[in-house]
């Protein structure tokens, strides 16, 4: 990598960018699930490494969300982007070197940030937890660039029209910069008060649904057709998703803060524009489900066609749960509770990972031109992901259900700690489950770059029969 | 650029819709949040907090730096004289951030900032010669109104000055102790919000919308995991529980799975006696295992220690 950093834009090989991006992804991640695997061993066993200040739960608990957010996530999208958005555009990259600088400005400012987080330097802001300079780092050297990247492609390339994908790819880079500097004002400004409690929610949701959620399904919209071979089921139903997630999934920030004292007009309102997110989730899930029409055998046989939908199905439950749970008739129960940790973990590990972990296989396999290492331990890894995702996501469930019961029928708090006792160990069994088989993705992945059977010019790997 | 033409409406249409979105969802809640006045529990928040909590340049690692010091003072502190009711004044020494209510004045809201401009004079508060605000009472167009007193211009009581008759057991860390709640993360499990629901008969009343002015963070926390924190200084003012449960909760709520914060008593106890950490855990593991009837003596803390702080603003949290 170092080596194409200086040297010039024509002697770097297509692909490069996306390359770094997708391995860098995969050891986030791997770092990101095991820092989770680590804390949920503390929630189930409170004196496993405690009393020492770089092992305290308080300190740890945030640099697995944003590892995972910044890291897994968000590099794992930018690999997309450098891969998909050229290739739809019938051309190249418009900067593979640009792609590899912000890999690497990635990388340092991520790591660099984590450590300060860790240390305990925090903005005390959920999901802003980052200190301003970080956020500001962030926001010119990472989302700036990669924004810049997808525009000039797509501005460059050489079919007439713009695909699904990347009017998702163009707006959310576009989007996610917005979101970041608004959203982080409270810092930059010393905004104080209800303002600074608004705007981290208004960051928070908007950051999953305008940045996570709808890269995520543009990936799929490339993935499954790209891989099945039939065309999109209808691009219509791909501008209604589009659309309706600008104007619906930008305005429900409040609905995070039912029981805070907002104004209660912002509240009901966020509330019902909260419900209407359905109206993009349930064009997406279909738009997707439709696309597989004569090609269901692929969800048994072809791996990033089984993670991908299976990442679509998740989306089912994830949008039901998250169009009524923050109505006033369910929040008051469950707000605050494991349920909403649940919820989380099913959008991000369970909907979006999936998602993104069939695009880093397919990307990664296409632009090394090698075939899978093994497919052994790729079916592996997608077990143990799914079984380790759903062990915690129940039993988050049910110990939020359980807080929830707790807190309406005022039992002694003590009393649902117990009770929750047997749900946190299984919570940690699942997490560990995760991170374990992304252990086996990075050695799956890495012995695919050394060893993996080269895919001869003109095919797709998934056109070659595995030989592990 | 020649291709973008094409996508010249939907560019337009994108600008709009997001716009539109902002407008709903950043401008008018602002205006309405913009009008809020302060109540008294958000003048006293913001007033012991300082000017910022999270990050900042002025204490970029969070060890409770430029906080100001909440004291009950006893006695004047020009005659020395024993008041006749003790007093609580935030003591700014010098060189210490003001809250934001201090530096924007409107901040504090209708009738607050008027009067504590005119009769508090909190605009002559002078940031290098430190200034020492109390809340007290008075009426703005024939309503009571609480309002910010500068007491150092109104009564030329120093920080120097009030330091000077304060005693220790007078002086509440307050706001480095808040330093403390967001830097070790309290707020990942220990909400700042009783929901409008039942949660009121257990934990206390709901905040209100004027709560919150001045103050940042606001840290309610999100995913509760332990009992809400806003009112725990009602629930429970005992010091010595505190101290004990904050070394390890295990030792007065056996099913605790809070992390241990012995580490907060840093080097040396209340009598300058070194800490023998490894000694403690010996003595506690004996005592878990059936070998010793009680658990060893917690440490008391130092006066300058990091948890001296953290049960202070534990205590503040009425």
């Amino acid at each position: 990598m170092f080596k194409y950093l200086l040297g010039k834009n024509e002697d770097i090989p297509a692909g490069s960018a996306a390359v770094f991006f997708g391995f860098s992804s995969i050891i986030w991640f791997v770092i990101g699930t095991g820092l989770g695997s680590f804390n949920a061993a503390k929630l189930a066993f409170p004196d496993f490494v405690s009393g020492n200040i770089y092992f305290a739960f308080g300190h740890m608990r945030q640099v697995h969300v944003m590892a995972v957010i910044f890291g897994w996530i968000s590099m794992a999208f930018a690999m997309a982007m450098m891969y998909i958005t050229p290739a739809l555009g019938n051309t190249k990259l418009w900067s593979e070197k640009l792609g590899l600088w912000n890999c690497m400005f990635w990388n340092v400012g991520l790591a660099l940030g984590l450590t300060v987080l860790w240390s305990g330097v925090s903005s005390g802001r959920e999901y802003s937890d980052f200190p301003w300079p970080i956020d500001l780092y962030l926001a010119v050297f990472v989302f700036i660039p990669l924004a810049t990247n997808v525009w000039m492609t797509i501005l460059n390339r050489k079919t007439q029209g713009i695909y699904t994908t990347n009017w998702f790819f163009a707006a959310a880079t576009f989007m996610v910069i917005i979101v970041f500097l608004v959203g982080n004002s409270p810092e930059f400004f010393h905004l104080t008060g209800l303002t600074e409690a608004y705007l981290t929610w208004w960051f928070a949701h908007n950051v999953l649904g305008l940045w996570i959620t709808p890269v995520a399904a543009a990936i799929a919209y490339y993935t499954i057709p790209k891989v099945t071979g039939n065309p999109l089921y209808s691009h219509r139903i791909g501008h209604l998703h589009f659309w309706s997630v600008v104007v619906f999934y930008s305005t429900p920030a409040a609905h995070h803060l039912m029981s805070a004292p907002l104004p209660e007009w912002l509240k009901s309102f966020a509330s019902v524009e909260g419900v209407l997110i359905l109206v993009p989730a349930i064009a997406f899930v279909s738009n997707i489900m439709l696309t597989m029409r004569g090609k269901w055998y692929m969800f048994v046989e072809n791996i990033e066609v089984r993670f991908t939908i299976t990442g679509c199905l998740m989306a089912i439950p994830l949008n039901m749960q998250g169009g009524f749970q923050q109505t006033r008739a369910i929040n008051w129960y469950i707000h605050g509770t494991g349920w909403i940790v649940a919820h989380a973990h099913l959008a991000l590990l369970g909907f979006s990972t999936f998602l993104e972990a069939a695009a880093v296989y397919l990307s990664l396999q296409t632009l090394l031109k090698r075939k899978l290492y093994s497919l052994k331990l790729a079916n592996l890894h997608f077990w143990m992901l799914l079984i380790g995702f759903t062990t915690y996501w129940i039993s988050m469930t049910i110990a939020g259900l359980i807080q929830g019961a707790g807190k309406i029928y005022e039992v002694p708090y003590i009393d649902v700690v117990i009770a929750e006792h047997p749900y946190m160990i299984a919570r940690w069994i699942g997490g560990t489950l995760v991170f374990v088989g992304n252990v086996l993705w990075l050695y799956n992945m890495w012995m695919t770059a050394r060893v993996g059977t080269v895919v001869p010019q003109g095919r797709m790997p998934h056109e070659l029969a595995y030989e592990r | 650029m020649a291709g973008f033409r094409e996508y010249k409406i939907g560019a337009r249409i994108f600008g709009s819709a997001l716009g539109g979105s902002m407008c709903i969802t950043l401008l008018f809640p602002s205006i309405n949040i913009a009008a809020v006045s302060s109540t008294d529990i958000a003048l006293e928040k913001a007033f012991s907090a300082g000017h910022e909590t999270g990050f900042n340049l002025d204490d970029p690692f969070l060890q409770g730096k430029n906080k100001p010091l909440e004291v009950s003072l006893k006695a004047d502190p020009k005659t020395g004289q024993p008041l006749a009711q003790a007093v609580k004044v935030y003591v700014y020494k010098a060189g210490t951030s003001f809250p934001a209510g201090i530096i924007h004045p409107r901040i504090l809201g209708e009738g607050i900032e008027q009067v504590s401009v005119q009769q508090g004079h909190i605009t002559e508060a002078n940031k290098d010669a430190g200034a020492v605000f109390a809340i007290e009472k008075s009426i703005y167009q024939g309503k009571p109104v609480s309002f910010v007193d500068n007491l150092t211009a109104t009564k030329g009581w120093t920080p120097a000055d009030v330091m000077r008759v304060a005693k220790d057991a007078d002086i509440s860390h307050t706001g480095a102790g808040k330093t403390m709640f967001v830097r070790e993360g309290c707020w990942w499990c220990h909400t700042l919000l009783p929901e409008q629901t039942q949660d009121w008969q257990v934990f206390g009343a709901p905040p209100m919308l004027g709560d919150f002015n001045g103050e940042s963070p606001t840290a309610f926390g999100s995913d509760r995991k332990a009992p809400d924190l806003l009112h725990v200084g009602s629930r429970n003012s005992s010091k010595e529980w505190m101290m004990m449960h904050f070394f390890n909760p295990r030792l007065v709520q056996p099913h605790s799975i809070m992390p241990r914060f012995d580490y907060m008593w840093g080097e040396k106890d209340a009598a300058g006696q070194k800490i023998d950490y490894a000694k403690w855990k010996a003595e506690y593991t004996e005592y878990t295992e059936g070998k010793r009837v009680t658990p060893p003596e917690v440490p008391s803390y130092a006066s300058d220690s990091e948890i001296r702080s953290l049960v202070d603003f534990m205590l503040s949290l009425k």
